[in-house]
């Protein structure tokens, strides 16, 4: 298994665990360990996280859907505008530079961890 | 349903959507408490419903950072495809450690991440025919 494997799958046992025990999404953990351990560009970073997150996210909706926890409707309702967000912040974050997305990323961590502590 | 609660759903929706964009994170911290709130459901049927969201606008936003020229979608299946190696690891600590340790444990790595971001938005952004190569 060559180094850079092996990094990925810290990376997804890191974010896995981190989703699993809090119920949110890995991409506060993918984004950063990206930039800092894999060398990545901020947009690079963020655009290889939504990739891994929705295959995440597709595991965990296929369990939950199994207990019959998941309604379609409502995940429309919330979904269909989301679309719509990410279609924009993507537009938006090709216009800003690269260390400010790092800025930003830096705030919503802080968010996070006082989330987390609170 | 109330119109003000639907109304409610889309903006969070849209709001979680935008984030996620600018981010890279898949907006179901905005998703949870949008769809309990709103739209009636429970913390757990929340969390599921979210997770069905996630992969739909996750999925979406990988496209577009492609058309960008922003993914690396080996990497990203990568990690996708390894995550439940993590989530049997949560499991093993949840059950090893208390829930407080494992919550501070991780804040601390947030807040050591967000010094090291911080530090890096104040550096020179790339140019961008270095970025792009």
């Amino acid at each position: 298994m060559s180094a850079r494997l092996a990094r990925l799958g810290a990376i997804a046992t890191a974010a896995g665990a981190f989703s699993g025990l809090f119920g949110v999404g890995g991409g506060t953990i993918i984004v950063p360990l990206l930039i800092l351990w894999l060398g990545y560009e901020e947009r690079e970073a963020t655009g290889t996280s939504l990739a891994a997150i929705s295959v995440i996210a597709a595991f965990g909706a296929a369990a939950h859907g199994a207990y019959g926890n998941v309604d379609p409707l409502k995940a429309l309702l919330i979904g269909v505008p989301a679309v719509g967000g990410i279609l924009a912040g993507t537009a938006l974050q090709q216009r800003i530079p690269e260390r400010a997305v790092a800025g930003t990323f830096a705030v919503l961590l802080v968010v996070s961890a006082a989330a987390l502590i609170v | 349903m109330e119109l003000t609660d639907l109304a409610g759903a889309l903006a969070v929706g849209f709001a979680a959507g935008m984030a996620g964009g600018l981010v890279g994170v898949g907006g179901g911290v905005l998703f949870v408490p949008g769809l309990v709130f709103f739209l009636a459901q429970s913390q757990l049927e929340a969390e599921a419903t979210s997770l069905l969201a996630v992969v739909v606008v996750a999925g979406v936003g990988a496209w577009r950072q492609q058309r960008y020229g922003n993914l690396r979608l080996r990497d990203g299946i990568a990690i996708g495809v390894l995550s439940p190696l993590g989530v049997l690891a949560g499991t093993v600590l949840a059950n090893a450690v208390s829930e407080r340790a494992l919550a501070l444990s991780f804040a601390a790595v947030q807040l050591y991440f967000a010094y090291r971001l911080a530090r890096r938005a104040a550096s020179p952004d790339p140019s961008p025919e270095a970025a792009k190569g």
